[in-house]
């Protein structure tokens, strides 16, 4: 009965989406819709990110590298099953998605391993040398694909079209996969696995004193949300026809890190918020182009200063408005917090 | 066997810039806690204000005559810019850690990448995201010996660095201030409870990681003859790995460790291929932090509650 319940739901789901994208379709103009699509893909890369820097208070600035690793390896599968899928189906919209969505899941994969081959020495210690060491993976990765001959080098990677990749992302699939990721990010965080990350961040030794596998944890963790931003990667790459190393500088990192800042580390709506934020700021700030950074640089500080937990803190939206009866599960702490 | 000297010349005289910069981070990871990600933008300053210090005092006119610059104006210029990077590093501690000092870890930490980022970003707006072809305070010189090449500047860097590092040991070992910034990476409260002024300690101690970092972003405009608004991002990363290497919070460590990456990256870019410089530093950095994360001269510090 409860499976068919979840049926139901994720259908009706699935629906609503594609009837949002009818009307999007039919409302704005494709700048709108770009804009649209570019919001998307920030909330998903807001909601993975937050898990590790906010649920579970590790911080890695360096995610721009795994959205990376997603675009790349999304775009190279898809580019190499679309002849064998087309071969087996025959051309059609099936056959779009079925490639598209495999090539979206191999980005993920790879972005995943990526971040357990980087989070496994960083994070058997304290939480700040990962900010290191994904600095400096993010800045490698880049090297690498510059100097990666097989995906196009400098140029970057546009398959073996002239016209370059399929544009297969479109309204329907960015947010058909942004809200599975909520839901999947929403429910990990109310599990009891979501209970032990939250231990992690506001005090490491008591939680390892209470028989948590922190060394275990953070990395699953981190490795969950590295493949978010290979999705959100695949995502973005299918949007603009190819994938260029220098769509994944340090800003690109930046930028996500300002999203989970601005909305409330550690929580989920908060990240919502600050995907959409910065998508929008992005595009006003169009013709302040090279003070925006010097600007998202003093907001961040200003923030930690003035108020270091967001706007939101560590709530969610829904708690805000059931706020009457007593304090909702988790006790919002005013930081995010972690071993002395 | 001559490229490897050449290579093991060029990778101490490199070194001893990641280790003036390791410095910086060792000495305010030791007390704070803190990874100063600013630190690297201060090296970068320091570059600059060399750069400038340098225009002003007429560099160019003495190259158009084809004449050396005097050491006493070299010197000037290495002096001008240390005190401008240490009056950097002291606002920099004032007006962002300070306030968040006593928050939970992660908001010093996101402060700092934000001073870094606005650092980076101010300083293209201000100097022009071009690199710049840094002034020739001193002129070089190259001879021979037993075929390895060897020019002045490279020796200077090295003794230039070696003559801070063994200023900072006596700094630190014999004075008053030194013996505090000692208590405070020991222990800050306790410290705190004998009666030492902790805002002032940490105010000195980041003056000097800072003006020791200025000091190697001349060096390092010497050695690289370009600079531009950026070159904080990967040698500070670099600086950071050599104290991590050496040991955070370990003096000696840092030194050793800058001499070590130093080394490792031009030996990875002489028998290697140059394109794995900079990869070479992240290899060692996993490594370290796998095999032997107090680092090499660092202390076992167990966690207590």
């Amino acid at each position: 009965m409860r499976a068919l319940i979840r049926i139901a739901i994720t259908g009706a789901v699935l629906l609503a989406i594609l009837a949002l994208q009818l009307a999007v379709q039919a409302a704005f103009t494709e700048y709108v819709q770009r804009i649209v699509l570019l919001a998307g893909i920030n909330v998903i890369l807001a909601v993975g990110l937050n898990l590790i820097n906010g649920t579970t208070g590790q911080f890695s600035i360096g995610h721009a590298g795994f959205m990376a690793v997603g675009a790349y390896g999304a775009a190279f599968v898809g580019v190499k099953l679309a002849t064998p899928v087309h071969a087996a189906l025959g051309p059609g919209v099936l056959a779009d998605a079925l490639i598209f969505n495999l090539a979206l899941l191999a980005g993920a994969l790879f972005a995943g391993v990526s971040g357990l081959i980087v989070g496994m020495p960083s994070l058997r210690l304290r939480g700040d040398y990962l900010a290191v060491v994904t600095l400096g993976f993010g800045e490698i990765i880049r090297i690498l694909f510059n100097n990666a001959t097989f995906l196009g080098s400098a140029t970057g990677y546009f398959g073996d079209d002239p016209s370059g990749l399929p544009a297969y992302t479109n309204f329907f699939w960015v947010f058909a996969w942004a809200v599975a990721i909520i839901a999947v990010t929403h429910n990990l965080t109310f599990s009891q696995t979501g209970r032990s990350l939250t231990a992690i961040r506001e005090d490491e030794i008591a939680a390892e004193a209470m028989a948590t596998p922190t060394t275990r944890l953070k990395v699953t963790a981190f490795a969950i949300s590295a493949a978010t931003a290979g999705i959100a990667g695949g995502l973005f790459a299918h949007m603009q026809a190819g994938v260029r190393p220098e769509d994944f500088r340090f800003e690109k990192s930046i930028d996500m890190i300002v999203m989970i800042i601005v909305g409330g580390l550690g929580s989920i709506s908060g990240a919502i918020l600050g995907g959409i934020f910065v998508a929008v700021s992005l595009e006003l700030m169009r013709d302040l182009q090279q003070y925006r950074l010097v600007l998202y640089a003093l907001l961040l500080i200003v923030i930690m200063i003035v108020r270091p937990e967001g706007v939101l803190g560590t709530r969610e939206l829904h708690h805000l408005f059931r706020r009457k009866k007593p304090a909702p599960p988790s006790p919002p702490s005013a930081t995010p917090t972690e071993g002395a | 066997m001559t490229q490897f000297f050449q290579q093991i010349i060029n990778g101490l005289s490199l070194g001893s810039i990641y280790a003036l910069i390791a410095l910086g981070y060792t000495m305010v990871y030791g007390i704070l806690k803190l990874i100063n990600f600013a630190h690297g933008e201060v090296f970068m300053v320091g570059a600059y204000t060399g750069f400038y210090a340098a225009g002003a005092l007429g560099v160019a006119g003495f190259e158009a005559r084809n004449q050396g610059f005097p050491l006493y104006l070299a010197l000037l210029v290495l002096i001008i810019a240390m005190a401008a990077a240490a009056l950097l590093g002291m606002t920099i501690e004032f007006l962002a850690y300070r306030p968040v000092r006593s928050a939970p870890r992660l908001t010093p930490l996101i402060t700092a990448i934000g001073v870094s980022l606005f650092l980076q970003n101010a300083g293209m707006l201000l100097f022009s995201p071009n690199p710049q072809r840094y002034p020739a305070i001193l002129s070089e010189v190259r001879f021979e010996v037993f075929g390895v090449i060897v020019t002045n500047i490279k020796l200077t860097i090295f003794a230039v660095a070696l003559c801070l590092m063994l200023g900072l040991h006596l700094f630190v070992q014999k004075t008053w201030t030194g013996r505090a910034m000692r208590a405070l990476s020991f222990n800050i409260d306790a410290a705190k409870l004998m009666g030492i002024d902790t805002n002032r300690v940490i105010r000195s101690t980041f003056a000097i990681g800072s003006g020791l970092a200025a000091a190697g972003g001349i060096l390092f405009g010497l050695d690289q003859i370009t600079i531009n608004p950026l070159m904080g991002v990967l040698t500070g990363l670099k600086a950071f790995v050599a104290a991590v290497l050496g040991g955070i919070g370990s003096i000696p460590g840092a030194v050793v460790g800058g001499l070590l990456i130093g080394l490792a990256e031009q030996l990875t870019a002489g028998y290697l291929s140059p394109e794995y410089r900079d990869a070479i530093t992240f290899l060692i950095l996993i490594l370290i932090l796998l095999l032997k994360p107090e680092g090499l001269l660092g202390i076992v510090r167990v966690e207590k509650v």
